[in-house]
């Protein structure tokens, strides 16, 4: 049995991690305005997953940050950093003033996440299709310790046209690394279009299973489905895990929803004021 | 009698003591164990050597990820592919991160002989140069490796060392001194400075040997570490000797004549003619070939001095 003795607040209650998740997009869409750059669309489509994982499933400890015990997170698809930040403010290991000051210079928040400079970042990351073989690297690193920790990474689906992404899905599964679980954000756009029509990806749940992985689909927005997700990744033993996570890009703004071009863009005030209505933010409220 | 070891072996001897000294120390390879030698350290610690298959890029992120939790890792390869082939993962997983990462790349350089350009490395060490933060090692004998691979382990950031396929004829004492950052003279000289690094140090000596012959009193130096260069030790050769030869088994762009030149040109330009491959592959032949095909020997480095003299009036 696992020990629980860090993060004191796990919340395992559906509806406390939606409020939170919607708390989360809104520091998201706030950020990027005031940065005047950054992804919205990727950051918004992976939050449900981010905030399951630091507020329920990881044993983490934001005013320990480097304890060897802890979970550990990879954002292989870096460019969500704002996702990531969001959570690790709203876990504590740092301040709503560095979110403030994010792609500034000499801001701990880099455009990408940058672990070097920001506690609670575990890599850094932004070149696609490494951070699946860093978080291997990680697992097997620390699978021996006696708190067992777990190590979670978050891939793009239009990552995963990366051909390294497979030789770590090969190496994972050969050394049977089952504290290691990934999730594809599968929003199915990228840069340039449709990632079907770019360079089609699926059938991914299929893929990792023939890499010799467990695979589990899921609705990547429904709490529940992925708790249980986790459940089950947690109940495998013997070979990694991949979630395959259906989500829509820029999830809770419907303007920016399933659009590409919302990728890499920041909304201006007007659309800032549509987005955050959208979240149910009382405009032009202050964020907390 | 001068011993002639394997630093390839030497290598994979160290990593061994290494794994003995700390259990922090992993190893990770790309199916060519044999060939680098880290099959000595799988044998006694199979538990804390991995065996990626085919896949550098692989390799190298996961040796990342294992220093991210704290391992001592190494990840090594031929020169050509654990340098080449994941240049970027090297750049981003490894560097950025400042990760506790030793890349070694064994086979560097044109003595790799009949295998021929594909796994020749002529390019390595200005690849990984360019890299902020990057470390790079030349060893020169089995001892120097030793030293540097000990350094490299508990030196905290990334390190590549570039070893040979060949042979090398050791020309350092046991008890040597290694810094990380320090050259060596190895030969004392007043009218040129020959600076070398791994095989052609060794055509340097040899070089010296020739000149010395015609009354030319020739310095050779070794500068293992070609970043971070010994500036200093670089400059003093210059202002003592007047002129400088550089050998390297290496293309000269980008490597160790480029980093003696940039000092000089900054600091106190003085005549200087490079030894190394000039812009092109390599191709199949024995090691001896090839270095006389493409004048990496002792009589090329002995013109070059004499070019360096006239220049200097």
């Amino acid at each position: 049995m696992r020990q629980s003795n860090t993060n004191s607040c796990r919340i395992h209650d559906p509806e406390q991690l939606r409020e939170l998740a919607r708390k989360v997009r809104v520091s998201i869409v706030r950020m990027i305005h005031r940065a005047r750059s950054g992804h919205p669309g990727g950051s918004l489509s992976c939050t449900d997953i981010l905030v399951c994982l630091y507020f329920s499933e990881m044993r983490h400890y934001p005013v320990q940050p480097y304890w060897p015990g802890r979970d550990r997170f990879v954002l292989s698809k870096g460019h969500a950093a704002p996702a990531l930040y969001a959570v690790l403010k709203h876990s504590g290991y740092i301040t709503q003033r560095d979110l403030d000051r994010l792609r500034q210079l000499s801001s701990i928040l880099q455009g990408h996440p940058d672990s070097r400079r920001c506690p609670g970042v575990e890599a850094s990351t932004g070149s696609l299709g490494q951070g699946l073989s860093v978080a291997h690297g990680m697992a097997l690193a620390i699978r021996t310790l006696p708190e067992r920790p777990r190590v979670y990474a978050v891939l793009g689906d239009g990552e995963v046209q990366e051909g390294q992404v497979w030789e770590a899905a090969m190496s994972a599964a050969h050394y049977r690394t089952d504290n290691l679980c990934a999730f594809v954000d599968a929003n199915g756009l990228q840069i340039d279009g449709e990632v079907r029509r770019i360079m089609g990806v699926e059938p991914l749940v299929d893929k990792f299973r023939s890499f010799g992985w467990n695979a589990i689909e899921i609705d990547g927005h429904d709490i529940a489905a992925i708790l249980a997700a986790l459940q089950q990744a947690r109940a495998c033993s013997g070979m990694p895990t991949a979630v395959v996570a259906r989500t829509v890009k820029g999830k809770g703004v419907p303007l920016f929803e399933n659009k590409a071009k919302w990728h890499g863009k920041a909304p201006n005030d007007e659309e800032l004021a549509h987005a955050l209505e959208a979240l149910g933010e009382p405009a032009p409220g202050v964020d907390e | 009698m001068t011993r002639i070891l394997s630093t390839r072996e030497e290598f994979g001897r160290t990593l061994v003591r290494l794994g003995e000294m700390s259990r922090d120390v992993v190893v990770l390879d790309a199916d060519l164990s044999s060939s680098t030698c880290t099959r000595l350290f799988a044998d006694r610690f199979p538990d804390r050597f991995f065996n990626m298959g085919i896949s550098e890029q692989d390799m190298i992120c996961t040796a990342a990820g294992m220093s991210l939790a704290g391992k001592i890792s190494f990840a090594c390869s031929f020169a050509v592919f654990v340098t080449g082939r994941c240049w970027e993962q090297i750049r981003q997983s490894v560097a950025l991160p400042g990760c506790n990462v030793n890349i070694v790349g064994t086979h560097g350089g044109i003595t790799v002989g009949q295998d021929g350009a594909s796994h020749q490395a002529l390019e390595d060490i200005a690849v990984m140069r360019a890299i902020p933060s990057m470390t790079v090692i030349v060893p020169a004998d089995a001892v120097e490796t030793r030293k540097a691979v000990e350094a490299a382990a508990w030196y905290d950031g990334p390190v590549y060392i570039r070893l040979t396929r060949e042979k090398l004829p050791v020309i350092y004492p046991d008890e040597k001194r290694f810094r990380i950052g320090a050259g060596v003279q190895v030969q004392e000289g007043t009218d040129v400075t020959l600076f070398g690094i791994g095989l052609m140090l060794h055509q340097a000596l040899e070089a010296a040997a020739l000149l010395r012959a015609e009354g030319i009193s020739a310095r050779v130096v070794d500068v293992a570490t070609v970043k971070p260069l010994d500036e200093e030790l670089v400059l003093r050769c210059a202002r003592e000797t007047g002129c400088v030869v550089t050998a390297e088994e290496h293309s000269i762009i980008g490597g160790l004549g480029d980093a003696v030149g940039e000092v000089l040109l900054r600091r106190h330009p003085v005549p200087m003619e490079r030894i190394g491959v000039r812009d092109a592959f390599g191709r199949s032949g024995t090691p001896q070939d090839l270095l006389d095909y493409f004048e990496l020997t002792p009589a090329a480095i002995a013109d070059a001095a004499r070019q360096a003299l006239k220049r200097k009036g």
